[in-house]
């Protein structure tokens, strides 16, 4: 057993000097923490952060809010879009002290089960997704889309929606989601 | 990302006093203004960009689009790149720039990106952006390893035996066709440059892109005020229908009577190493009927100088057809 453990290469970390290790980096985290104010949702957060920490990581991480989601932490697939003041953005890109005195929006603020979101019924509706990775941020731009100068056509809201990715491909059935909820609010508007 | 003390600067001269302090002026500086974060942060992520100290400049009052006096516009350094394509006035006056905004980047990263950011967005060259390749641009001396390597999306204009990389950005195109004005606040005060100016050739220093100096902040751009009966218009080729990078790309702003052009302002993207303003095509436009004979060889003389690479001699073909299109459905219209 002792030869076994030597000729395995570099030394694997014991769960004490593991353990040991995790505590010097949160010491570390904790040394360069900042105090943050953050609005979400309508609720306040006094939180203490890396400034490194993005939106993104402070939602899920430090605030458990975890419908908005991690693709590619570079701006370029979409799943990580909450509203900033009703604007959409790409949360992974923000640095979270940076929005303390803003408004953050994020899909759990756009509606709950019982209560949903039309679009966020229009996505049930129209089958418009299929493993949902990438959902709450295509729901999050769909949202902002509704408020935004987009044209009629179809093929504006793919425009619209370029910055949101989807790996499965939902692709049309997103664009009939969101069509169909813009229509019933022009025909109400007409009514 | 290498850790940074983050402030925030609630005067203009807070920012200035701040940033001077750096050892280089703001691309790769050790101390770094930040708005919209759409570039900076992606290369913070990637350890391309490691400032010390980053100092937020959103709170400063750059944030407003107004037309000016003699019937030109100023518009804030921090106005977001959405806010500036849908405005009325650049809507009406300035169609080109409004058209080749919302061309750039996703819905989510135009109500991020600010017009000074945009001015200073890197390169998306995949070797500046990769820390373990060489590049002069990132770490000077250190080689170009694009020039032997992939170089499909690279410049063909304005390259040197040191760089290739090509300015990503599609604003800068359409500013350089309506020669906008650069306006900046530093430590030895205020002073203003054209946008042919602002950008540097890569040369033997191409890790610096800009005239600016340590401490020197973007206030704001200002445009003259539209030659009358212009059109302009902004088409932009690439691999995929959205969200991607230019090809090649052209700005147009053509002024013609009766047929004739009486003035032309040509800017090309995606081709050069700077936003491309070519007073070649220029010239061969000018005086000229609007004929396809007559677009080719303005392309022509815009794509003279080109040096393509392994990969990108598609490039020369693709632009000169960008420049013909364009410069037809702008005078279709007109």
């Amino acid at each position: 057993m002792a030869g076994l453990l030597t000729t395995a290469g570099p030394a694997i970390t014991t769960l004490a000097q593991r353990s040991e290790k995790a505590e010097q980096e949160l010491s570390a985290a904790t040394k360069d923490a900042i105090p943050v104010t953050l609005h979400v949702n309508g609720q306040k957060h006094n939180l203490r952060i890396d400034p490194r920490t993005t939106l993104l990581d402070c939602l899920r991480e430090h605030l458990h809010l975890t419908g908005s989601k991690k693709g590619c932490d570079h701006g370029q697939c979409g799943a990580c879009t909450v509203h900033v003041n009703g604007r959409r953005m790409n949360s992974c890109l923000c640095l979270a002290a940076m929005y303390q005195g803003d408004e953050i929006t994020t899909i759990e603020g756009v509606g709950q089960p019982g209560n949903l979101h039309p679009i966020q019924e229009a996505f049930v509706a129209h089958d418009a997704y299929q493993c949902g990775y990438c959902t709450c941020g295509q729901i999050m731009s769909a949202v902002a889309l509704l408020s935004e100068p987009v044209g009629p056509e179809d093929a504006e809201v793919k425009e619209f929606m370029s910055g949101n990715i989807c790996r499965c491909g939902a692709y049309q059935n997103i664009v009939e989601a969101i069509q169909s909820v813009r229509q019933s609010t022009n025909r109400q508007k007409a009514g | 990302m290498k850790i940074f003390e983050l402030t925030r600067a609630d005067d203009p001269r807070q920012a200035i006093a701040a940033a001077a302090k750096a050892n280089t002026a703001q691309q790769g500086a050790d101390i770094r203004f930040i708005a919209g974060g759409t570039n900076l942060v992606d290369y913070m992520k990637l350890n391309v960009e490691t400032p010390r100290q980053l100092v937020d400049v959103n709170h400063l009052p750059f944030d407003k689009i107004e037309a000016l006096p003699d019937g030109g516009l100023s518009i804030g350094a921090v106005v977001r790149n959405s806010d500036l394509a849908y405005h009325p006035i650049v809507r009406k006056n300035y169609a080109v720039l409004s058209e080749a905004l919302l061309s750039g980047a996703s819905p989510q990263l135009r109500n991020m990106a600010t017009t000074a950011g945009n001015l200073l967005q890197r390169t998306r060259c995949m070797y500046f952006r990769d820390t373990a390749m060489p590049c002069n641009k990132r770490e000077p001396g250190s080689g170009c390893a694009a020039i032997t390597g992939v170089n499909r999306g690279l410049a063909i204009l304005g390259t040197s035996e040191h760089c290739i990389a090509s300015n990503p950005s599609d604003m800068n195109v359409a500013l350089a066709a309506l020669e906008a004005t650069i306006h900046i606040s530093g430590p030895k005060g205020e002073r203003s440059v054209t946008i042919g100016d602002f950008h540097l050739l890569p040369g033997n220093t191409p890790n610096r892109e800009t005239v600016l100096e340590p401490g020197d902040l973007i206030t704001h751009v200002t445009l003259p005020p539209p030659s009358p009966g212009n059109r302009s218009l902004y088409l932009k080729l690439r691999d995929r229908a959205s969200f991607e990078f230019a090809l090649a790309s052209a700005a147009v702003v053509i002024t013609a009577d009766g047929g004739k052009i009486t003035r032309a302002r040509v800017a090309l993207g995606g081709v050069g190493t700077k936003p491309w303003r070519s007073m070649e095509a220029e010239g061969e436009l000018t005086g000229q009927s609007a004929t396809q004979a007559v677009f080719q060889k303005a392309a022509e003389a815009a794509l003279r100088d080109a040096k393509p690479q392994s990969q990108n001699g598609f490039k020369v073909e693709l632009a000169k057809r960008c420049l013909v299109h364009a410069l037809k459905l702008v005078t279709q219209t007109a």
